[in-house]
């Protein structure tokens, strides 16, 4: 006789270890990445090819600044888990922790500089 | 229920001799463009972090973005995320119970693959 529920067992046991967060999160920020992409194209796209005058007059305006921001950030936040599902799924034992270790430094370096770099034009 | 007994299971699929299907191939494609996007990301982030610090490292990050290797890898980042942008929209429509019958599915597949290239190209045309 085993005291354990059969929830309980199951539990952790699939490839990532963890339940349904990170399909949720996936969710929410696709949502908001839905909104934002076609925003920064146009931004970004309009930009892109100017002076260095009209590159740093574009992004230091609120609107380019906050939006290339939250971009940056939810973009490479949805990089960061939909990489590491691609890992969990094709990588096991050790190379997958250091893969996975890899993807989530380099989202954050970028996020790091993608702001610096804004905060510098901006403000 | 849930007692663990070791049975022994058919790995699937088998890549070899799996026939390549629309929503499978589509389903792949999601995957590629949107991890192959990051180098994309890098590219951009290097040209901004160039132009905030001065006008020489700006000179050569502008140089690279505005060449023909920058061109290619813009056009086709472009597609990649105008292709995982309409997937994505998929996946919420599939994840809503809806789309599922394989011939729904195929066409969604379809439309995904013609609206990527239909986008990238009034991208282009606007931008």
């Amino acid at each position: 006789m085993r005291y354990l529920t059969d929830r309980k067992r199951a539990e952790g046991k699939g490839a990532a270890h963890t339940g349904t967060e990170h399909h949720w999160y996936m969710t929410v920020s696709s949502v908001g990445l839905a909104f934002l992409v076609p925003t920064f194209l146009i931004v970004f796209g309009s930009a892109l090819g100017g002076t260095r005058e009209e590159v740093l007059a574009t992004f230091a305006r609120p609107f380019p600044a906050i939006l290339t921001a939250l971009t940056l950030l939810v973009g490479m936040m949805h990089f960061k888990n939909g990489a590491k599902m691609m890992i969990e799924d094709y990588w096991q034992g050790t190379l997958r922790k250091a893969l996975i270790m890899l993807v989530v430094g380099l989202s954050w370096t970028i996020i790091a500089t993608g702001l610096y770099a804004l905060a510098k034009i901006a403000l | 229920m849930a007692e663990t007994k070791p049975v022994e299971r058919p790995l699937s699929p088998h890549i070899q001799i799996y026939r390549p299907q629309l929503t499978s191939i589509t389903s792949i494609l999601t995957r590629i463009t949107g991890n192959a996007l990051i180098v994309a990301v890098i590219l951009v982030v290097w040209w901004l972090l160039s132009a905030a610090v001065s006008d020489a490292s700006f000179a050569t990050a502008n140089a690279v973005m505005t060449s023909w290797f920058g061109d290619l890898v813009m056009t086709l980042s472009l597609l990649g995320i105008w292709y995982h942008y309409l997937a994505g929209l998929r996946h919420l429509y599939f994840d809503a119970g809806h789309g599922l019958e394989i011939e729904t599915a195929e066409k969604l597949g379809i439309a995904c693959l013609v609206g990527s290239v239909v986008l990238t190209v009034i991208t282009i045309l606007i931008v």
